[in-house]
């Protein structure tokens, strides 16, 4: 399960160095599906009788395109121009570094992407992508990649993010990874599985058999390690999982059950909940010296911790003012209080990784909505709203919140199925995620390094 | 009344009252002869005693013992609440009785929650219901070192569906003999 080291090389001299500002576009993250952009996404121009395993480079290149429109679409910020109104004009190959611009400006591209994948006498794949500006008529980035075909789809997620960050300015999103729990059987006997996968749902790999009751998976911020509960022996408590060496190991030594982890922004410390004799407390572990500290101490239900990305604070749910709501204290535990004050239960507070914005659960006249909030409490958004919503987790750059969604049941007890779900700050393009069975606890990991 | 009089007792009573009415009337019937009330009566035959040997009633130490005692093994509790109705009260103290007779028998205690509410919350609302139920068995001297706890949250749902009728009874403290 090791990432491989991929050699990224900016394509030098080919780069014309356009900032933000004096670029012709620019895609608002903010609007959301207002006006996508339309982008041109052309296959990898590659030799169809170079052959390596899994089929032919040509074959690679337009797997790769696939992937890459697949990504921006998802988005909500672009739309990908259908390659069957591109125009044919002149050799494949002569025409990536001088695209006729007027053939794309005339099919309404705004942007065009194309590139040309070649197989290297190491065995390896070189493939090069440049994005131009159609109106502007120059090129905005480039890139070259050198990596062993089955990591066509690192290179594809790459190039997405490459695109992505240069057309909205942030960084992207898309070569990360999810966590989650897998689900299947009757509710009442339900199989909980440990997965992991890419953000598409490709790379569908299971980490535990069914054997023990999972749930919360959370990522490390280096994303080769997993905290979670596992019920082990019918006696709940935080694990910890490395997915490098698939070796598990429990968290300290509590006498009650511990639950609810997140790890530290740095990494060191995993922040928890203690439920001892019908109370729960937070408490945190720091990883290297095993050394616990307690952060609160009230007969309330206090649960569901997450950090600020500085490290300063740190957000719980508790339900010491009559109610759940969503409180913001110092990282020593001091300094408690109440940031969510609107009518209902708010519940899974979690800090975006840009700091601006804390995502939550909240529970109103029966129903649920995921949304966000300054860390003041000011500034609420709901962005979505079912039978069931619950648990959001942020993409690394803040810009799309994952969630579970639960169907009601029918009267003859049919339903109950559980998704995975997106949706971006705008509250607009909310999209479900493709899994193998049902779905819930999803956590984003980090850009992959 | 009559069904708690054996049939010699009515029978006897049938007689005197007959007695008394034909004394009332001898002044106006004088030649009447008194008829003796016959008694029929078969005499009790004893049936021959078998041996019989008497121990102390005594259940096996097992879940469907324990359940047959105390309505399932089973408390509820109402929505996002961890205290114990009067209903949950009598449960317990059949289940404390049981647990009393059957001492060497440890259990624990699942602490279970409706699907209303979130993950979290509700495995620690789950441990609040399954140390209710602890505390009150020990209270009632169950010795506490015979009760572990555990709580499911809203992950072992007893019964699937949707609407208040479904959720009422999968908030629910069991108390499963080990």
């Amino acid at each position: 399960m090791r990432l491989i080291k991929l050699l990224i090389l900016a394509v030098s001299g080919l780069s014309l160095t356009l900032t933000a500002a004096n670029a012709r576009i620019v895609v608002d993250v903010n609007r959301g599906h207002a006006d996508p952009l339309p982008i041109a996404i052309t296959d990898l121009v590659g030799n169809e009788n170079d052959i390596v395993s899994g089929g032919s480079v040509k074959s690679y290149g337009q797997r790769i395109a696939l992937v890459v429109k697949a990504d921006l679409t998802r988005s909500g910020l672009f739309r990908v121009v259908d390659s069957g109104a591109f125009i044919k004009s002149g050799n494949a190959l002569t025409t990536l570094r001088n695209p006729n611009f007027n053939n794309w400006k005339a099919i309404g591209a705004q942007a065009l992407m194309n590139g040309s994948i070649s197989l290297q006498e190491d065995g390896r794949l070189k493939v090069e992508f440049r994005l131009w500006d159609v109106l502007g008529t120059n090129q905005m980035t480039g890139l070259r990649y050198f990596t062993s075909p089955k990591n066509w789809r690192r290179i594809a997620h790459l190039i997405s993010d490459a695109i992505y960050k240069r057309l909205t300015g942030e960084s992207g999103y898309f070569d990360t990874r999810v966590v989650y729990i897998s689900e299947s059987g009757p509710a009442t006997a339900r199989v909980k599985r440990l997965a992991i996968m890419d953000q598409d749902g490709h790379n569908h790999v299971f980490l535990t058999n069914g054997k023990n009751l999972v749930l919360t998976p959370r990522f490390s911020p280096t994303a080769q390690e997993i905290t979670y509960l596992s019920y082990f022996n019918d006696n709940p408590r935080v694990y910890l999982y490395n997915i490098d060496s698939g070796k598990q190991e429990i968290l300290g030594d509590f006498p009650g059950m511990t639950f609810a982890p997140r790890f530290s922004p740095d990494g060191n410390k995993v922040v928890m909940s203690q439920a001892y004799k019908g109370n729960s407390d937070i408490y945190v572990m720091e990883l290297t010296t095993r050394k616990i500290q307690r952060l609160t101490k009230h007969t309330a239900i206090d649960t569901s911790p997450s950090y600020s990305p500085d490290s300063r604070y740190v957000t719980f749910n508790s339900d010491r003012g009559g109610s759940q709501q969503i409180y913001v204290m110092d990282s020593n535990g001091k300094n408690i209080k109440r940031i969510s004050f609107g009518k209902g239960r708010y519940s899974t507070p979690v800090w975006s990784p840009r700091g601006d914005l804390i995502a939550f659960t909240r529970q109103y006249r029966g129903k649920f909505y995921i949304g966000v909030m300054k860390p003041d409490g000011s500034g609420e958004r709901l962005l979505s709203e079912s039978y069931l919503d619950e648990g959001p987790t942020w993409s690394p750059n803040g810009r799309v919140i994952m969630y579970f969604r639960q169907q009601p049941y029918d009267k003859q007890g049919r339903g109950g199925d559980t998704q995975l779900w997106t949706v971006d700050l705008t509250g607009y393009n909310e999209r479900q995620m493709i899994t193998p069975l049902d779905a819930s606890d999803p956590a984003w990991s980090p850009l992959i390094r | 009344m009559l069904e708690k009089i054996n049939g010699a007792k009515y029978w006897a009573l049938i007689g005197a009252a007959l007695l008394l009415s034909a004394c009332a009337n001898t002044g106006a019937v004088q030649d009447a002869p008194v008829e003796p009330v016959v008694e029929t009566q078969e005499p009790v035959v004893a049936e021959p005693t078998e041996d019989v040997t008497t121990e102390p009633m005594m259940d096996p130490d097992t879940q469907e013992s324990l359940d047959a005692a105390s309505s399932a093994a089973l408390v509820y509790f109402g929505y996002d609440r961890y205290d114990l109705s009067s209903d949950a009260r009598s449960g317990l103290q059949a289940q404390a009785v049981w647990l009393q007779e059957h001492s060497s028998v440890k259990v624990t205690v699942e602490g279970h929650c409706d699907e209303r509410g979130t993950r979290e919350y509700n495995l620690a609302l789950g441990d609040r219901r399954a140390n209710s139920v602890k505390n009150y068995l020990v209270a009632l001297g169950v010795d506490p070192s015979r009760i572990h706890t555990v709580s499911y949250g809203k992950e072992r749902p007893a019964v699937t569906g949707t609407g208040e009728s479904t959720w009422s009874q999968n908030r629910r403290g069991y108390t499963r003999v080990n």
